[in-house]
């Protein structure tokens, strides 16, 4: 099958008019080439939406049970991995606290997997044509010479010295980022839905190998709540190095698709 | 002109895309509501992810068997949830050592019948080892013993049209239901002993309805009345149970 077309699509700047001057957009050939491409905008603000709607929902779910245990089974009666130190939505859990939370879990549970659902099909949109037009080949996949000792010591130490970003990476990604990105699209997400449905028993009846080699049902409750953890620390360090490295350019470039600068020329043709 | 022959194109395809995107949700909602793919509680915000949940589990595992565990991996001791204050109609019954205990079946069956505790555990008793777990996300593993709930339905004769199963608890407000593929499923029974002795009251004794591929919150206790229907229309707010009307999800397998 030839998939042609579908890179064509992608690096044509379709659905990206608002990056062409109006007095070239006669001349089809000129169009400037976008930082991001109108599906990567789209996706990722889909995600971000509804990564925000599975948190909060999340976390009030948590708080009627904010207990956590490894293995099949695991309630009030039974030893703890470990507890949060919060007071919970249901009066028999014991936290320590004279006072119980409103029961917010009916609402939560509707958001909460209405929301999975949306961010299934847009990660699966994103996945497909993150292949199809060689997205993930060309922009995420690090460069093997990137990956030896000694730029990736000093990509880190660049970062650890919170020093600026240079005039390339409003173009393209850095090594770290490059396998952040990767961690968080094919690892954390992958794993943050799996261990979701190896809780559901409908679920897991139907597959039960899903929640077997995880351990158990309270223990991919307990790995579903660390993989969303990880996620969370994904975000609070994504949106601090989008602060650092200029807010308005990265998120004009995320929203518009329109980069500060120019393109830098040895970045032409899609690196 | 170029430019011209281009839009017009685009036009052309993105309505083609949005008639062929339009009538196909169309044709899917018709097919899903004619399969029985759609909760009764798919209206409203939420509706689309309770649609997607609801016709995925019953397309993807429609006959499948919820795992059940060795005698070594039974709790012990099984944690009881908190209940409602019982009614006096509840502690006459009780004090009576639920002799009076009657389960009445009536709607879309042929014969209409009441069996008493005594008369259910006269019929062949089904015991699975099966998980109960709490949409808070707490979890036990019980030994349950009861009758399978096909047993009773198949005694009355179930109507060819009937798609629900409504049950209904002794506490006021209380009760669900259940598609035929939860209410004929092997693993759906109705449960009067635990672990090798009765059903205690904490757990919904004399009469519990277990469905182990479902959250705790659908196995109802303190069973008193089933009725066999085609539509949930005329049943509370016609959402299928109580639990939607209280905010929660009719579709409890997640």
């Amino acid at each position: 099958m030839d998939f042609g077309w579908c890179r064509t699509w992608y690096h044509s700047g379709v659905g990206d008019s608002a990056c062409i001057p109006s007095d070239l957009s006669a001349v089809p050939t000129t169009t400037v080439p976008s930082r991001h491409s109108a599906l990567v905008r789209i996706t990722h603000w889909i995600t971000s939406l509804c990564f925000l709607a599975l948190l909060v929902s999340g976390a009030a779910i948590v708080v009627s049970h904010p207990r956590f245990y490894w293995g099949e089974t695991g309630n009030d009666l039974t030893p703890t991995l470990f507890k949060l130190h919060i007071p919970a939505s249901r009066h028999l859990v014991p936290t320590g606290y004279g006072y119980v939370l409103p029961d917010e879990n009916g609402w939560s549970r509707y958001l909460h997997f209405q929301s999975a659902w949306v961010v299934v099909f847009t990660g699966l949109l994103y996945t497909i044509f993150g292949f199809l037009t060689g997205h993930f080949r060309q922009n995420l996949l690090p460069g093997g010479a990137d990956l030896s000792w000694r730029p990736l010591s000093r990509s880190i130490a660049h970062h650890l010295r919170f020093q600026p970003s240079n005039e390339a990476e409003a173009w393209s990604y850095n090594v770290l980022q490059r396998l952040a990105y990767l961690f968080v699209i094919f690892i954390l997400f992958p794993l943050v839905i799996w261990t979701g449905l190896a809780m559901s028993p409908a679920f897991v009846a139907a597959f039960p190998a899903t929640v077997n080699v995880l351990g158990g049902q309270q223990s991919a409750r307990t790995l579903h709540f660390f993989v969303a953890l990880a996620l969370v620390l994904f975000l609070l360090v994504h949106i601090g190095m989008v602060w650092f490295a200029g807010f308005r350019s990265r998120m004009r470039a995320m929203i518009t698709g329109r980069a500060a600068g120019p393109r830098p020329s040895m970045y032409r043709g899609c690196t | 002109m170029h430019m011209n022959k281009v839009s017009r194109r685009r036009l052309i395809t993105t309505g083609i895309a949005a008639v062929a995107g339009v009538s196909g949700l169309g044709a899917a909602a018709h097919i899903a509501q004619k399969y029985g793919l759609v909760p009764p509680d798919h209206g409203g915000i939420y509706g689309l992810g309770e649609t997607l949940t609801y016709a995925s589990e019953r397309l993807l595992g429609r006959h499948s068997l919820a795992r059940e565990f060795s005698r070594s991996q039974i709790s012990k001791p099984p944690f009881p949830n908190e209940i409602e204050p019982p009614t006096d109609e509840f502690k006459r019954l009780q004090a009576g050592g639920f002799a009076d205990w009657w389960l009445s079946v009536n709607g879309m069956v042929a014969r209409p019948a009441s069996f008493s505790l005594n008369q259910l555990k006269s019929y062949p008793s089904h015991t699975q080892i099966t998980m109960l777990q709490c949409e808070e996300g707490w979890s036990y593993i019980a030994e349950w013993i009861g009758v399978p709930l096909s047993h009773v339905l198949d005694n009355v004769g179930v109507l060819p049209q009937a798609r629900y199963v409504v049950y209904f608890s002794i506490e006021p407000d209380t009760w669900d239901s259940i598609d035929m593929a939860d209410a004929f499923h092997p693993q759906t029974l109705l449960t009067y002993g635990m672990n090798g002795d009765e059903l205690p009251v904490g757990h919904g004794g004399p009469l519990r309805l277990r469905l182990p591929r479902q959250l705790g919150y659908k196995n109802v206790k303190f069973i008193t009345h089933l009725t066999v229907t085609d539509s949930l229309k005329g049943f509370g707010k016609g959402l299928g149970s109580a639990a939607p009307e209280g905010g929660y999800a009719w579709y409890a397998g997640i």
